[in-house]
């Protein structure tokens, strides 16, 4: 971690943000089959663009509902190391018990195939789709200039609350786009052996990710701290 | 760890028929005199190679007196389910229940089926103090894990609280306890299936087990007092949401066969025998409208034979029943295969209409009276029992036990255990394959056939065929 702080720019965490979208959103297990099959099953390609919907606004829900507790925290400005390497550790955690704790899903059951908002909602929170953006979001978050040092809580509070809401936003944007495009993909053109062949055991990788999104925002919440 | 999905589950049940012809078959052995452990055989079923409808391994169990009836795979098709999203289990494990001992094995099928070997054993104890459940029979692959439907209740004869449904864990195989939150009318129990994406089970009923263990019960069947209901559930929910009675007389409805398209929101159900003439029936049922209903859409009337070549049990009717006792049905839902136990006829039927079926080829083996020996001059004992179609439809094979206690009243001559197979014709009709005939091991009867890579009765698909 000798990477200077200043090229952690915004860019590249927006970039960071509408990444995390995308691969979200092209993991199966993030709900891109459920509209293969709500099209299939209504033999029409409007059911398909209707389930991406819910699915949507189930995984937004998910992060914001991970990020805002957050946003509250990190007007905090005078414990922003330590948050910072609380969110980090919390995330490497997270990434740890998916990597171990690895069982057949079971709550899931419980939800009917109709209930896809909440679906979405659930499968995000369970696999911590919501905690891989939080150090990403603390990043932005970043009083980095100094006059917001000096601002009221308040102010900061509500400046955090907004920046929580659009990268909740730009990421599950990202998300519905590019799992709404493996949705008609395999819909229109590929058909459903698809769904099996680009189905790649994601768990070690995504266990991983969390781990290494929560390393970087460690290594420079530590860094900070110098 | 794998990496991609099994190659042997498929998203639809089209995909399933395009894949390639199983090469080896599982069927379970059991003892009838319990004077041996039962066991599982491995059948080789690839034509043109050396032993070719041979047994060509056996896995024996420790124990005697399991009495092995029905099993299934740990994981199926249904893990490319897309709410579970759990694509990377493996076709591995057969799980065994014994429906008299109440004991469970799971059999590890790699590295190669011949090499079969026993992974765990789940003692009854574990079932009954888990579960309140106790005699095992169906397994089904599903999204919560691996779903067994058990035809006892607790306590010594089974009768303590009502049968049902429990789920074991896929991989440690750990039993996790009841599936039902709410059960409604039902207290006997059977066979299950269901159609995933559209969200319901269905089960059915035979009898408790004091009405089957020691034999079938002549008194109780007369007053119908054997299974006659079947029930629908919401499977999120576990609720029982619906049941329906089929009349008294229509005495054992048995096999639920669902339509393997879950765009298809109907199925089948075998009835073993109607008390008020013997016929064997097949219905069908349907959902329209938010609510389930269920038909007799054939009938198969039974057989008049004189008295002296009756069992016991028969020659006060001097009849023979067709006792359709297993149904299953083709992956592209076309042919519904019916297997008349006790007039020794496999008949196939044409439910491409599914309320209409028509008949659409037979074939007659073995058979209380008519006793049809197969075209290699083989005599086969008892009759066309145990189905399980191949995944391309092009293949039906069948064993002859019923069940030890029934086989022994209804087949008192004694019953070899055997299995052959059919070639389902293009267009409609069967030909019993000269060719093909497998003896059990001496002693053994056979029941239940599984075949490699997933059957007409394995696997329940997420997505419609296309």
């Amino acid at each position: 971690m000798t990477v200077p702080i200043e090229t952690w720019t915004l860019g590249w965490l927006w970039l960071a943000v509408v990444g995390s979208g995308l691969y979200h959103g092209v993991n199966p297990g993030m709900g891109w089959p459920l509209a293969v099959s709500a099209g299939l099953m209504a033999k029409t390609s409007r059911a398909l663009w209707l389930a991406l919907w819910p699915l949507a606004i189930g995984h937004l829900l998910a992060m914001l509902v991970v990020i805002l507790p957050f946003s509250i925290l990190a007007a905090v400005v005078s414990w922003q190391q330590q948050i910072q390497i609380g969110a980090g550790l919390l995330v490497i955690g997270f990434g740890v018990f998916q990597l171990l704790g690895r069982r057949h899903p079971r709550v899931l059951t419980r939800i009917k195939p109709t209930q896809l908002g909440l679906w979405s909602f659930a499968v995000a929170i369970a696999h911590g789709a919501g905690l891989m953006l939080v150090p990403i979001y603390l990043g932005l978050c970043r009083p980095g200039e100094l006059d917001r040092g000096h601002q009221a809580a308040g102010a900061l509070i509500s400046a955090n609350l907004v920046m929580a809401v659009l990268v909740s936003l730009v990421h599950a944007l990202a998300m519905i786009l590019a799992g709404g495009g493996m949705a008609w993909l395999v819909y229109r053109y590929l058909g459903v052996a698809f769904v099996a062949r680009s189905w790649f055991n994601l768990d070690v990788i995504w266990a991983a990710s969390l781990m290494v999104v929560g390393a970087i925002a460690l290594g420079f919440a530590v860094a900070g701290l110098h | 760890m794998a990496l991609r999905p099994d190659p042997t589950f498929h998203a639809s049940p089209k995909l399933a028929m395009q894949a390639p012809p199983e090469t080896y078959a599982y069927t379970l052995l059991l003892s009838p005199d319990q004077s041996k452990p039962d066991a599982l055989a491995v059948v080789d079923v690839k034509p043109g190679s050396a032993t070719y409808s041979q047994v060509v391994h056996t896995v024996v169990m420790p124990y005697k007196g399991d009495e092995f009836h029905h099993f299934g795979w740990n994981a199926c098709s249904s893990s490319l389910s897309p709410l579970t999203g759990h694509a990377f289990l493996e076709r591995r494990f057969l799980i065994i229940p014994g429906i008299r001992s109440s004991r469970i094995y799971v059999i590890d099928t790699k590295p190669h089926p011949t090499q079969a070997k026993i992974h765990k054993i789940i003692e009854p104890d574990e079932l009954f103090r888990k579960t309140g459940y106790s005699r095992p029979h169906t397994v089904h692959c599903g999204p919560g894990g691996i779903y067994v439907s058990a035809l006892g209740g607790g306590g010594r004869d089974g009768t303590d609280g009502p049968p049902g449904i429990f789920i074991m864990d896929c991989e440690t195989f750990e039993i996790l306890g009841r599936w039902e939150i709410d059960r409604g009318a039902q207290t006997k129990h059977y066979d299950f299936w269901w159609n995933l994406p559209r969200n319901y089970m269905v089960t059915s009923e035979w009898g408790l087990p004091p009405q089957y263990e020691n034999g079938i019960v002549p008194e109780e069947l007369l007053a119908n007092k054997y299974g006659h209901h079947i029930h629908f559930w919401d499977l999120s929910a576990r609720r029982n949401v619906q049941t329906i009675d089929l009349g008294a007389n229509h005495q054992m409805g048995l096999e639920v066969r669902p339509a393997h398209d879950p765009i298809r929101e109907y199925g089948f159900l075998g009835v073993v025998v109607d008390t008020n003439n013997l016929e064997g029936s097949i219905w069908t049922w349907w959902r329209e409208g938010g609510r389930f209903h269920i038909e007799k859409t054939a009938t198969i009337p039974a057989e008049p034979a004189p008295k002296d070549q009756l069992p016991p049990l028969l020659q006060g009717f001097g009849a023979v029943p067709p006792l359709v006792t297993d149904i299953d049905l083709s992956l592209d839902d076309k042919y519904l295969y019916v297997a008349c136990w006790g007039t020794g006829e496999l008949r196939q039927y044409d439910v491409t209409e599914p309320r209409k079926p028509k008949l659409a080829g037979s074939v007659h083996i073995g058979g209380i009276v008519r006793r049809t020996p197969h075209p290699s001059g083989r005599t086969f004992a008892g009759g066309p029992q145990m189905l399980e179609v191949s995944r391309d439809g092009k293949r039906v094979y069948w064993t002859n036990s019923l069940y030890s206690s029934w086989d022994d009243q209804f087949y008192p001559g004694g019953m070899p255990g055997a299995q052959v197979m059919a070639i389902s014709k293009p267009g409609g009709g069967l030909e019993l394959a000269k060719d093909y005939w497998v003896s059990a091991p001496d002693g053994y009867r056979a029941h239940q056939i599984r075949l490699e890579g997933g059957d007409c009765s394995t696997d329940s698909f997420c997505y419609p065929s296309v």
